[in-house]
């Protein structure tokens, strides 16, 4: 489904990811883990289309060169970005932004539009699966939301969404116990054959909740080790200095 | 160029910019008092209106042009402009649609205001006036039967004269400010509304203004009254062809609110704003007054003003009835060379009057925009208070936003509160948008109408959607 070979990304002159080479094939999870500063969110970034960075290598998504494709036409093939800060968006109603959203990437892939009445009924279900708050729905989107909200919200739009594949960044940091399972709960739901997970994180916690197929380890800019979940106990155990 | 880049292309274009080769009666060059005697003798004027204009005239040569604003504009010769211009086929006075010019209703059709009964627009009355003359006013009889007058303002002097004498002049008096002076001598057509007492009127009353001929000035005056317990909600909306040349729009609007009586004006302003580079457009040097004359009165002005390549008025409400309220919601759009300098006056004279005025300035381009406003708490206006809300959003990094308030409070027992706040589309925050699948322009157009939400919300349902599209049109292009 995605496939990485040989990246390199710098910004003002200053390398972040260094032939960074990762295959995603469907159905798998993956998880990432690494120390400040390794490079983890500039490869979210890249993922999702963000601007500002000379990139250099290939990256592929169902075979479409991810380069020649604008943010939102990576958004309308199935790719989705949990931010690790979501942004606030001043007088934009959060179930007025959410039907936006899900309607353009509906009309994209040729499928109808919902109204209104339908969208409700949607966003309500998941909203409850998700013990989201239904009434910061009608709220300007994040503006006043706590952190563990907003991480919520994130994940309500990833299941609005139910993109092909779903890139959490440090979706878990300055979560409690309950938005932790909450989030993990999300994850678990939209799991499937045909669904990947790329799970960018500094803990272990996350992975007790969701569990990884592949855990990687970045080290400035490059994987320098890949393995099984026992590979994030390991990690646990040792701390990243150590690791090396 | 993609198909998408193409449609964005073509929806830049102002679809309202074509202009009707049709023939013309004018007025001969120039500004004097033989073109005003032209002026009331073609309109058939009874003496007390050429007189009222000759005394605004006598007013207007002792007055300077006024330079205090903040967008500055070449000198206008006052003496090569055409001070009227009427189709001529509207010299016969056609008695009804089937008598109008074809090419008449054919413009108004492209313009989406069908005047034909079958095509009519559901619910609204309109009062069509194209450059000097109103050339027709839908739903007339279905208004009369309510003892409600709508019809141009040349009508109005000849059917109602007690009417206009009464109250024409009594909020902008002929010896106001120098635009609004020029336009009391020179004015040529407008609405005229008159609401009975206790009458509410069934549906929304609107006026079209079109801009047609070349180097012609647009002076057209409108006077609604409200009488005692009464509510009217009226609607004025405007374009003009694309040229080269600026083109000069001084209206007059009056307003008069009775006891109890409530009027509710809304703009929905969309002049031809000129190129990218700036040339030519629209100026609309406005004057919009609104008096609160009885106890319990309400006036609202809502605008939305997209187009003009200047904008400079200040829509007010002169609160002389106790309790009386006005209120003032706009939103104003620049983009490309465009520049407004624009807000609202509350005069607060009688006792608990209240006033609200909510502004959303967003820029974009190189356009520079101006909040303006004055509240003004008199010493006997006991227990009085404003509200106002003055936002600004920026886009880019080459426009200007200035807010400049003017408070005076006369009295202990009154209050005003004012906040203002500038903000900026972050790139950040189109990103994420465009991470959910919205393009930069859908992404521009759901934070910019969230951004008006609150303004948006006063206007009529019928233009709330049309001004909401408008909106986003208006800022196409202005990403990256």
């Amino acid at each position: 489904m995605l496939k990485i070979n040989n990246l390199s990304a710098n910004i003002e002159n200053k390398s972040i990811l260094k032939d960074f080479s990762l295959n995603i094939n469907p159905g798998e999870v993956h998880a990432i883990m690494g120390p400040n500063g390794s490079g983890k969110s500039t490869l979210s970034n890249i993922l999702s289309g963000k601007k500002g960075y000379e990139i250099s290598g290939e990256v592929l998504f169902e075979n479409n060169n991810l380069f020649e494709l604008e943010t939102e036409e990576r958004a309308h093939k199935g790719i989705f970005l949990a931010f690790q800060y979501p942004l606030e968006i001043p007088g934009v109603n959060t179930n007025i932004f959410l039907k936006t959203s899900l309607n353009a990437i509906r009309k994209a892939k040729g499928e109808k539009e919902l109204d209104a009445i339908e969208f409700l009924k949607l966003v309500k279900e998941k909203a409850r699966e998700l013990k989201f708050d239904e009434e910061k729905l009608n709220r300007q989107l994040n503006v006043g939301f706590s952190g563990g909200e907003k991480k919520k919200n994130e994940i309500l739009q990833m299941s609005m969404l139910s993109p092909k594949l779903s890139i959490l960044d440090e979706t878990d940091s300055g979560l409690d116990i309950d938005a932790l399972k909450v989030v993990s709960d999300g994850v678990n739901t939209l799991r499937s054959k045909d669904n990947s997970f790329l799970i960018i994180t500094h803990y272990q916690r996350l992975l007790d909740y969701i569990k990884p197929d592949f855990v990687h380890v970045l080290m400035n800019g490059k994987i320098i080790k890949s393995g099984g979940p026992e590979l994030a106990l390991e990690l646990e155990k040792k701390g990243y200095e150590n690791f090396n | 160029m993609d198909k998408r880049e193409k449609d964005i292309e073509k929806l830049k274009d102002y679809k309202y910019g074509f202009s009707t080769d049709i023939e013309n009666i004018r007025a001969p060059k120039g500004l004097n008092e033989d073109v005003i005697k032209f002026i009331s003798n073609i309109k058939n004027e009874p003496q007390w209106m050429l007189d009222f204009r000759l005394k605004a005239f006598e007013r207007f040569k002792q007055l300077k042009e006024p330079n205090w604003q903040k967008p500055k504009y070449p000198k206008i010769d006052y003496q090569d402009l055409y001070y009227y211009s009427a189709p001529k086929s509207m010299k016969d006075k056609p008695k009804s649609l089937d008598e109008l010019d074809p090419k008449l209703l054919e413009t108004y059709k492209k313009l989406g205001i069908p005047l034909q009964e079958q095509a009519r627009l559901n619910g609204i009355a309109v009062d069509a006036v194209f450059d000097s003359v109103s050339v027709a006013t839908t739903f007339k009889d279905e208004l009369t039967k309510q003892g409600i007058i709508f019809c141009s303002m040349s009508e109005a002097i000849q059917k109602h004269p007690d009417l206009v004498k009464k109250y024409l002049g009594t909020v902008i008096p002929t010896t106001d400010h120098f635009f609004a002076t020029l336009n009391s001598a020179v004015f040529t057509d407008g609405s005229f509304v008159y609401i009975p007492e206790g009458i509410k009127c069934p549906m929304e009353l609107s006026t079209y203004f079109r801009i047609n001929a070349s180097e012609t000035g647009q002076f057209e005056r409108t006077l609604i009254i409200a009488d005692k317990g009464s509510y009217v909600s009226y609607l004025e909306g405007c374009t003009a062809p694309m040229r080269d040349e600026n083109q000069l729009h001084a209206a007059n609007v009056e307003l008069i609110a009775l006891d109890d009586a409530e009027i509710k004006y809304s703009t929905v302003q969309n002049w031809y704003p000129g190129d990218e580079n700036g040339k030519g457009g629209i100026y609309n040097f406005v004057t919009k007054r609104g008096l609160c004359k009885g106890k319990n009165s309400k006036i609202s002005w809502t605008q939305v003003e997209t187009g003009s390549a200047i904008t400079w008025k200040y829509p007010s409400c002169i609160l002389k009835g106790d309790n009386s309220i006005g209120e003032f919601y706009s939103i104003a759009i620049t983009n490309n060379h465009q520049k407004a300098d624009t807000g609202t006056k509350m005069i607060h004279l009688g006792k608990n009057t209240k006033s609200k005025i909510i502004s959303k300035g967003i820029s974009a381009g190189l356009s520079d925009m101006t909040y303006r406003g004055l509240v003004d708490i008199n010493s006997k206006a006991k227990n009085s208070s404003n509200y106002t809300q003055c936002d600004s959003l920026l886009m880019g990094n080459k426009c200007g936003a200035h807010t400049v308030p003017y408070i005076k409070n006369k009295n202990f027992d009154s209050n005003i509160a004012h906040e203002a706040t500038t903000s900026k589309i972050s790139e950040e925050q189109l990103h994420y948008c465009q991470q959910r699948g919205l393009n930069p322009e859908e992404a521009v157009g759901l934070i910019v109408n969230g951004f008006c939400k609150e303004v948006l919300q006063q206007l009529p349902m019928e233009f709330a959607v049309e001004a909401q599209k408008l909106v986003g049109i208006s800022l196409e292009g202005s990403v990256g």
